[in-house]
């Protein structure tokens, strides 16, 4: 895989981790135009709250998740509703790409009463557990322990739930990684480890603080097969998920699956982003867009056409500005909410 | 049903039992709990009856089994955690803080989190600093869990069988100098006891002692040394600090006038400081002194005999603490 990081070259070797073929159309045009859709609902969402933070609109933190959307939605794609993710701090794409609707996510991160959380948790905290979503987080590894026990409470109930654990190449580094993974590893649960590699740590460089080059290498020292996928190519990332999750279902335990991808703003909306150049940032917007990467694939095998996919994206972008009106429409929750919801 | 005398750890090991028949999705986790029934024995006949399904030895990765439990009980299961010593809650804090007391607030109360989490407390067998630390009020500080500290077998009993039905987080604090201490125990499946009801260990007029855990032994012995000298002392267990019976404390309080708070925890902001506190603030018009308050002494358990004994209230102290304000 192709990477601009100077300060390394990336080694050619895939190690231990096991490269998944490229894809070829296995995936039916339903479903093709699906993650097109969410994608795009991802990446609208994103750049619209880049301008509703910058206007004020929304109180707190803005990470986006702009370059990373084949990660969330070739993941979700391969989930089922019943079906268990954790987020984290950059959460609104897994969120949207497992069942999250626009408006209700929109209200939450403006601190609205109509928001998931009745806006109490915003935009680190969107949770909707009708549809799996256990939660964003916002401690960097925070969702580790709470997917792995979902998977054990699947394994213990005896239905064939999987539980996916999105993190970073941060939380990568977290003890608590060792600790669960081990356990999952050791007891065969059904749970998935997707690791977001978007090369940075907040404002650091992953190879300045990892020991290993391929975060999939950890899995062998932890007793789980690790898997490298290319995290900008959503049908890639499909491909390995559905087949860890096959497995999972089965009983055979878990996964882990590095997805090497990009974040194309900043940790969040205002990081000056000293930390790199703006000619790799733009190799990856170039290169590397995973919604154009994917348009470019349909029209290709005569699944679309370009004004189609055109029309498609207004659409989605319609609907994103209907979420904003909606969210700006609703009122703030009364003072008195905030000592609701602390014992069940 | 007559009472049964059993040890404490009988009391936690009966109460996981009869809980574990009545309900499947209780299941018991944690470090050397299964066949060998925990270090302290509170898990004996577990393993036997439910089997490793549902007694699970977990490696010794305390945050990761405590974060484990914290996503099985968001997803239907009811966790019961050993942490053998409550020192090692510290290495759990992210997911005890900042995950399951805030997980069902975040979310705008999508879900419950009904975790128990069974941790011993207290110094008195040479462990030193890092084994015998009492660490509740640490957790009693964090909105979104609950604090149980069982003073008696039957207590144990009690409030662990409520501990187990509470759909929130509950921290389940064990003395552990108490866990071969022998008591009456009502055997029927139905005896809970509520949180947040303190109960009057022993009546008296003219003071009142507030006391937790192992302190309520301490506190009733030092009751006799003080009746002794003519002065009767009302010795209150709150039970659980969280929720906590305010009620009882202050009228008690109201009747007596004189407040002496005993807790074992560090006495530097500890538990003690926010039971005083509350007695000062809601009975101020009836006290007659101020409220005062015995805690372990703002230093790290040393590991000696003599040392160790120095740093921890005992009897002697309780009862000089009461007669220096009355002199």
């Amino acid at each position: 895989m192709a990477r601009t990081n100077a300060k390394k070259k990336p080694s050619k070797k895939k190690a231990r981790g096991k490269k998944v073929k490229a894809a070829t159309l296995r995936v039916d045009a339903d479903k093709l135009w699906f993650m097109y859709r969410k994608m795009s609902e991802i990446r609208l969402f994103e750049e619209r709250v880049w301008d509703v933070y910058t206007r004020g609109l929304m109180p707190g933190l803005a990470h986006l998740y702009i370059g990373e959307e084949a990660v969330a939605v070739g993941t979700c794609t391969a989930l089922r509703d019943d079906d268990y993710i954790t987020s984290t701090h950059r959460g609104h794409g897994h969120c949207l790409a497992k069942g999250g609707k626009l408006d209700r996510m929109m209200a939450e991160i403006m601190g609205k009463e109509a928001g998931y959380c009745r806006g109490k948790g915003g935009s680190m905290h969107i949770a909707d557990m009708s549809v799996g979503i256990l939660g964003a987080n916002g401690i960097v590894g925070g969702g580790f322990g709470i997917c792995t026990g979902a998977g054990l409470s699947a394994k213990l109930r005896g239905t064939d739930q999987v539980g996916v654990c999105f993190f970073g190449d941060g939380a990568s580094n977290q003890g608590i990684m060792l600790e669960t993974i081990n356990m999952a590893a050791v007891w065969n649960l059904p749970v998935i480890y997707v690791c977001e590699n978007n090369q940075y740590g907040e404002h650091t460089p992953y190879q300045d603080v990892t020991g290993v080059e391929d975060i999939a290498d950890r899995a062998k020292g932890m007793g789980l097969e690790g898997v490298i996928a290319d995290g900008t190519d959503v049908l890639e990332m499909y491909d390995a998920v559905s087949a860890a999750v096959a497995k999972a279902r089965k009983g055979d335990g878990p996964t882990l699956i590095e997805a090497k991808t990009y974040r194309h703003h900043g940790h969040h909306v205002g990081d000056a982003q000293t930390y790199r150049t703006r000619d790799e940032v733009s190799w990856w917007a170039d290169n590397k867009d995973p919604i154009r990467l994917l348009g470019k694939y349909m029209i290709a095998n005569k699944v679309a056409k370009q004004a189609e996919l055109d029309t498609l994206y207004e659409q989605v972008d319609e609907e994103v500005l209907a979420a904003i009106e909606f969210g700006k429409d609703a009122p703030f929750p009364p003072p008195e909410q905030a000592f609701e919801d602390i014992y069940a | 049903m007559p009472d049964r005398e059993m040890l404490f750890r009988e009391a936690i090991s009966l109460a996981t039992a009869e809980e574990m028949r009545r309900d499947d999705t209780i299941f018991v986790m944690g470090e050397d709990v299964g066949a060998s029934g925990g270090i302290f024995k509170c898990c004996e006949g577990l393993f036997d009856e439910f089997g490793s399904e549902r007694v699970i030895d977990t490696p010794i990765a305390e945050a990761g089994y405590i974060g484990l439990g914290v996503g099985a009980a968001m997803t239907g299961m009811r966790p019961l955690a050993e942490l053998m010593f409550g020192d090692f809650s510290l290495l759990t804090m992210d997911q005890i803080v900042n995950q399951a007391a805030k997980i069902r607030y975040m979310s705008g109360g999508q879900c419950k989190v009904p975790l128990t989490i069974r941790l011993s407390m207290g110094a008195g067998r040479s462990s030193a600093a890092q084994h015998s630390q009492s660490l509740h009020a640490l957790f009693a500080h964090i909105p979104g869990l609950k604090v149980a500290l069982p003073s008696t077998p039957r207590d144990a009993k009690g409030l662990l069988k409520t501990a187990l039905r509470d759909d929130n987080p509950v921290l389940f604090f064990e003395d552990k100098m108490m866990y071969n201490d022998s008591g009456a125990v009502p055997e029927e499946d139905d005896f809970l006891i509520p949180f947040g009801e303190a109960e009057i260990k022993r009546p008296g007029d003219d003071l009142t002692i507030v006391a937790t855990s192992s302190m309520v032994i301490a506190a009733l012995e030092a009751a006799e040394q003080l009746a002794a000298q003519g002065l009767e002392a009302e010795v209150i267990d709150p039970r659980t600090l969280v929720p906590l019976d305010k009620e009882t404390l202050l009228a008690s309080v109201r009747k007596t006038g004189y407040a002496l708070v005993v807790d074992e925890g560090v006495e530097r902001y500890g538990a003690s400081a926010e039971l005083a506190a509350i007695l000062n603030a809601e009975a101020f018009d009836y006290l007659d002194a101020p409220v005062l308050r015995i805690g372990a002494a703002d230093v790290p358990i040393p590991f000696s005999p003599p040392l160790e004994l120095r740093t921890i209230p005992n009897v002697e102290q309780i009862v000089e603490t009461v007669l220096s304000q009355r002199r």
